[in-house]
This record gives C-alpha cells, sequence and structure tokens, in this order.
C-alpha cells in the first residue's frame, strides 16, 4: 500500500467516524439534563430512609450495594494478583546491596522532602480514618479515605525511612487487615441472609439525628470496612513493588 | 451564589484545560515526565469533576489518578530501569 492509498483509506475511514459520532451527539440530551427516574427518586427518600445525609454514600453502600461488593473484591484480587505476581522466584533471591560504585557519594534524602513528608504523615492518617469513617454525612467513604490512609504510609517511604516504611506495614498485618475488610463487607451481607433479609439489608439502628456519627446503620459500617481494605490493599501494591526494586535476579 | 455565566464560563475554561492536559501527556516522550504530567492531568480531572458538582468522584480521582497511579508508575519504571532515551 502506498502512502497516498493509505491517506485515501484514512481519509473515508475518518469521514464515516465524524459523520457517526455527529449522528450520536445529535441524539444526546441536552447539556446537565437528565433524563433518568432514579435521580430524582433516591434524592426525595434517601435521607428518610437511611439517615445518611451524603447520599452518594447511601446510593453506594446500601440502594446498589452489590455492587460496591463487587468492586470491592476487584481491588482485592488485584492486589492478590499483585503479590502472586510479585512472588519471589526460584531464580530471585535477596542480596546484600553492594556498592558498585564506591568513589560514587549518594546524596541523602533532602531535608526539604523529608521534613515536610514526615510533617504530613499524622494529618493525612488523621484525614484518611476522617474520610473513611464519616461516609453518611460527607462527600468520601470508605474508598477515598482507604487511599488517603495508605497515602500516610507512602509519605513515610517518600521522607527516605524505608525500613521504616516496612516495618510499619508487615506483609502478616496488610494481609490480615485486607482481608478482614472485606471479608467484613461480605459478612454484613451475609448476616441479612440469616435475619431473612436481602442481602446487604440496612438491619442496624439508623440513630435519630441525620448525619450524625452513629447514624444510618449499615452505611457508616461498610465504610468502615472498605476502608481499612482498600488502604491495606494500597500499602501491599506499594510495599510489593519497593520489594521488586530492590530485589535481584542471581 | 456563582451566575450561571460565570459557571458556564469556568465549566469551559476546564473542559479545555483537560483535553490540553490528555494532549501533553500524549506528546510526552520522555517516561519519568510523561508520569508527572499524568499526574497532573489527574489533578485537573479532579478538578473537572468538582466544578461539574461531583465532590466524590473528586476525591477518588485526586486519589487514584494524581496520586496512586503515578507511584505504581514510577516504580515500574524503576523496576525495568532501563536508561531514558
Amino acid at each position: 500500500m502506498t502512502p497516498r492509498q493509505r491517506l485515501w483509506f484514512f481519509a473515508v475511514a475518518a469521514a464515516g467516524l465524524v459523520a457517526c459520532l455527529l449522528w450520536a451527539f445529535a441524539g444526546l440530551p441536552g447539556f446537565g439534563d437528565y433524563p433518568g427516574p432514579y435521580g430524582e427518586a433516591v434524592l426525595r427518600v434517601a435521607v428518610q430512609q437511611t439517615n445518611a445525609t451524603a447520599v452518594v454514600s447511601a446510593v453506594n453502600f446500601e440502594y446498589r450495594g452489590i455492587d460496591t461488593v463487587g468492586e470491592e473484591f476487584i481491588l482485592f484480587a488485584a492486589a492478590a494478583g499483585m503479590s502472586v505476581v510479585l512472588r519471589r522466584l526460584r531464580k530471585e533471591r535477596e542480596t546484600e546491596p553492594a556498592d558498585e560504585a564506591e568513589s560514587r557519594t549518594v546524596p541523602a534524602t533532602s531535608s526539604a522532602i523529608r521534613v515536610p513528608a514526615l510533617l504530613l504523615v499524622g494529618p493525612t492518617a488523621v484525614i484518611g480514618w476522617w474520610l473513611a469513617s464519616h461516609a453518611q454525612a460527607n462527600p468520601s467513604g470508605g474508598f477515598q479515605g482507604g487511599v488517603i490512609l495508605a497515602s500516610a504510609f507512602i509519605l513515610v517511604y517518600l521522607s527516605g525511612e524505608f525500613l521504616t516504611f516496612r516495618r510499619l506495614s508487615p506483609d502478616a498485618l496488610l494481609d490480615a487487615v485486607e482481608a478482614a475488610g472485606a471479608g467484613g463487607f461480605a459478612a454484613i451481607g451475609l448476616a441479612a441472609l440469616v435475619m431473612n433479609l436481602p442481602y446487604l439489608d440496612n438491619y442496624l439502628p439508623l440513630g435519630t439525628i441525620p448525619g450524625a456519627v452513629s447514624s444510618s446503620g449499615t452505611i457508616a459500617l461498610i465504610s468502615f470496612f472498605v476502608g481499612i481494605e482498600v488502604a491495606a490493599a494500597f500499602t501491599a501494591i506499594v510495599g510489593e513493588l519497593l520489594d521488586q526494586t530492590l530485589l535481584r535476579s542471581a | 451564589m456563582i451566575s450561571t455565566g460565570l459557571m458556564d464560563t469556568l465549566q469551559i475554561v476546564v473542559l479545555a484545560g483537560v483535553a490540553a492536559g490528555a494532549l501533553a501527556v500524549v506528546r510526552t516522550r520522555s517516561r519519568i515526565r510523561q508520569v508527572l504530567a499524568l499526574s497532573v492531568y489527574g489533578m485537573l480531572l479532579a478538578i473537572l469533576f468538582f466544578v461539574f458538582q461531583a465532590p466524590d468522584v473528586t476525591l477518588s480521582e485526586l486519589t487514584v489518578g494524581a496520586v496512586a497511579l503515578p507511584i505504581v508508575l514510577l516504580l515500574a519504571i524503576a523496576k525495568v530501569g532501563k536508561p531514558e532515551r
């Protein structure tokens, strides 16, 4: 095919794509126009039904809770797959790091990075914990809170303290927390089945003040379990990758 | 309360910014710089979601797109470790 033929081929295909796209755009609802019935319905009943003032959390952890269980296990499977793929293979072994260029001087982690990173560890952990445990009142939830909690651990590594990072997050602990988080979510749903209710039915007392820490029954509890699962999974993924960069093929 | 006209302008500006950011990520050739561009792009997307009144998605995008994904990519590049062209 000569370049000229290829150009013609592209021109025809591109014209077809543009025509199809324009046709599709013409049939779209107007900008900001929401034609579906569910949004309106949920907005009207969510706060009375669940006592959660954050309707998105109510939708995520209650109305479509079973979807969220699936998403939870996607991350769980991804983290587990990562540990399997990055396990120590027979030909690999960890060696004492040997300096192959002894004359070179290694620059220490600059204080400009170390000090802010260490200062941010505490506040980051608090924000992550707060987001994960206040899903019923804030636009957040276990997922966002969990990732922020994990970044608190990553900040420890960024400040040049790799060994401290690994000591703070041993694999056995991460695995246990991850399993407890994912299993806890599934178990909350199963408990409803035991009580002869639909899976993930909100069977806990909803509290009296909408949006209070003690309100919204299972929504807040599920968010907490999602939070610890996500935090452990992300910390494990980063930890595995860090181990990999220090591992050598013998 | 922000007027509708101002909000529309803001939305157009942010959409244009995200389009420019996506182009910048694709056009960056050096791997490390590309990861940094991707991180900035994640930040732009987070601003987009915020302007379009989806604070939940903003938080997810901020944590995953601007922080977690770049870290995983940087670590992977460090492991592969071939010198830059």
